[in-house]
């Protein structure tokens, strides 16, 4: 009897519970509206929102590959499975053209849909609830602006329980803080809008922050490293590989331009994001600048004078070489070409890496480069076989890509050698397996920005949201 | 020296190991149908194919190339008896001017070995890194098309040669 008593009790509790957890997951459905009239807009309005898209990169995950952008289709490899990005244009019927300016509110803010149905983290609301309410106006006014596309998007691909989106609660429970950034009074305007933008909307953590199990960001190590899309994203905190230590300046030179002279050029799904953040607001690049920098803190001197004794290693490298062209013979003096690697790189690297000629037209003195300073081989992997193609319609870096003439083994011998004469860090393992990996398509490599063929929204200008 | 196979034929060449295979097909195995266009890999003027890889032959160092089948379009065939892609692209009259063409038959070769039968987007995605100064894409493209049929159709004497 007392056995069957608690089995009953434990069901009701169990029962109530769930009833429980349907009653705190449950999200209403916001009214459909009817699609607002373009000029129903300020323009001036309108402008902000499209700064503002630049920074959150909207684009890159919501326009596939060939696709319309905004329109969604994109899919999203996830260790869960594969996520769709949705059409965000002005669609009535596929797009959000009958979201009201308070269900976009709430899915930023929420991350729930004007249906009431909780959203895959994927759609990074984690950062965009940061955003305050003016900001998410003018974001709505440039999507709700934009040419209506009509296209589906595909169902995802995901497996029980992660496809029942009321689990997303739960999730949201553990992992989700919803609010606007709350501005920090002991530092400048320029340090708090460029962490509201670099938090909220910018969501450089979505990469730059190590993921635990259930996908969500380690809030103990932020931007100390993470991975995006078969790419690895570098620290942006004191633990940052870059031998010369970034500053402010320099990294708004990077972020606005793609590139910058003692660090290299920005690839993989970074270059999008460079490529958008052109079309952002000067002022609100140089503040992300600004507060990325103070994350990263003041080197100490050590590091200083590491970094400035590589800028002076790699200028006297181009006195000593003098390569006049690709085709040019003359060996740096130094290598040894008993070392298989040393003489790949002597023979097909050197006459780009040692030219002289500056970044981003000539390659960069791998003792600058933070890929030869990174934790993985997996960045340089990726370039050395696909190389950079040259950006369509506008000036760019450009490399070939190796991927025919070089086996796995060549360019394990040629990454150990790198990284034992550039940088002084302990060896990498395992590099030829992870190159076989790689080029097996099995690390799902984001190659969008290498692909010159009118595949890359963002990086393609031809693609690309023209400027305001 | 280093040993090399072109066309199925092996070679001991004496250059340095660091010279671009390019240098060493033109000027020691006098093979010039691969041409120097910017010599940077960019134009695909001297793409030649690498075990069944299209490859810039200008940034590519032999010294990389031990061992490996080497194949340029004198192994596609000869002026008495063309290879199916040397034969479309005659008669398709592809080529102006005709110096990126080499670099063209060669990238195609490549796709068509896989994929006899690519279609038009894939053939214009695959052939992206060659570029054409004379703009005869459109002829370019046909002959590549025409080429995927001869080789499907193509006797076992002409496949052989394709290798």
């Amino acid at each position: 009897m007392r056995l069957i008593r608690f089995l009953g009790g434990a069901l009701c509790l169990v029962v109530i519970l769930g009833i429980g957890f349907v009653a705190f997951a449950w999200r209403s459905a916001i009214d459909p509206v009817e699609p607002p009239a373009t000029a129903s807009f300020d323009p001036a309005l309108v402008e902000r929102g499209a700064s503002l898209a630049a920074i959150g990169n909207c684009s890159v995950c919501h326009t596939k590959e060939g696709g319309e952008i905004m329109a969604g289709g994109l899919p999203l490899p996830t260790p869960f499975g594969t996520i769709y990005a949705t059409n965000i244009t002005p669609d009535p019927e596929t797009g959000i053209g009958r979201w009201s300016e308070e269900a976009f509110g709430r899915a930023m803010r929420e991350g729930v849909d004007q249906e009431g149905r909780h959203l895959y983290p994927a759609f990074p609301y984690d950062h965009f609830t940061k955003v305050t309410d003016d900001d998410n106006r003018a974001l709505y006014a440039y999507l709700m602006t934009r040419k209506a596309v009509r296209a589906e998007t595909p169902a995802n691909e995901l497996p029980f329980p992660i496809n029942v989106r009321m689990v997303l609660a739960g999730w949201k429970m553990l992992f989700f803080t919803p609010g606007v950034y709350e501005p920090d009074a002991a530092q400048t305007a320029e340090w708090n809008r460029g962490a509201y933008l670099a938090e909220g909307l910018g969501h450089c953590g979505g990469c730059h922050t190590p993921r635990n199990l259930l996908g969500a960001e380690k809030k103990s190590e932020h931007y100390a490293g993470g991975e995006a899309e078969g790419w690895t994203a570098y620290a942006l905190n004191a633990a940052s590989p870059a031998p010369v230590p970034w500053t402010a300046e320099s990294l708004n030179q990077y972020l606005t331009t793609g590139y910058e002279a003692q660090h290299g050029v920005a690839r993989g799904p970074m270059a999008p994001v460079t490529a958008n953040m052109r079309l952002a607001a000067p002022d609100d690049a140089k503040a992300i600048a600004t507060y990325i920098a103070s994350v990263m803190g003041q080197p100490s001197t050590e590091k200083k004078s590491l970094g400035e004794k590589s800028v002076q290693q790699s200028s006297e490298l181009e006195k000593g070489v003098q390569v006049q062209s690709a085709g040019a013979q003359t060996l740096p003096a130094a290598v040894d070409m008993k070392d298989p690697g040393a003489a790949i790189y002597a023979a097909a690297c050197s006459t780009c890496h040692e030219a002289g000629r500056p970044v981003p037209y000539g390659g960069l003195p791998l003792r600058l480069s933070t890929a030869i300073h990174g934790p993985t081989p997996t960045n340089p992997i990726n370039v050395i076989l696909y190389g950079l193609p040259a950006p369509e319609g506008e000036r760019g870096p450009i490399m070939p890509g190796f991927a025919g003439a070089l086996t796995d083994q060549q360019i394990a011998q040629l990454l150990a050698y790198m990284r034992k004469t550039f940088s002084d860090k302990p060896e990498w393992k395992d590099i030829e397996p992870l190159v076989a990996d790689i080029r097996a398509g099995h690390k799902d490599t984001d190659l969008r920005s290498l692909s010159s063929d009118g595949g890359n929204a963002p990086a393609n200008p031809t693609k690309r949201e023209t400027s305001w | 020296m280093v040993a090399l196979t072109v066309n199925g034929q092996s070679h001991q060449v004496d250059v340095d190991p660091d010279t671009p295979l390019l240098y060493v097909l033109r000027d020691e195995l006098k093979l010039n149908a691969a041409k120097y266009g910017c010599g940077l890999g960019q134009c695909g003027a001297c793409t030649v194919m690498i075990d069944g890889e299209a490859v810039f032959s200008c940034v590519t160092p032999i010294v990389v190339l031990e061992g490996r089948n080497i194949t340029t379009v004198e192994g596609l065939g000869t002026i008495e008896a063309p290879g199916p892609m040397q034969q479309a692209f005659i008669e398709e009259q592809a080529a102006q001017c005709g110096y990126c063409i080499p670099g063209m038959m060669m990238r195609a070769q490549v796709l068509l070995q896989r994929d006899p039968a690519a279609s038009d987007e894939e053939i214009r995605a695959h052939m992206e890194p060659n570029l054409c100064r004379c703009g005869t894409h459109m002829r370019i493209v046909a002959a590549i098309k025409r080429a995927g049929k001869l080789m499907q159709t193509a006797s076992v004497d002409t496949a052989k040669r394709t290798g």
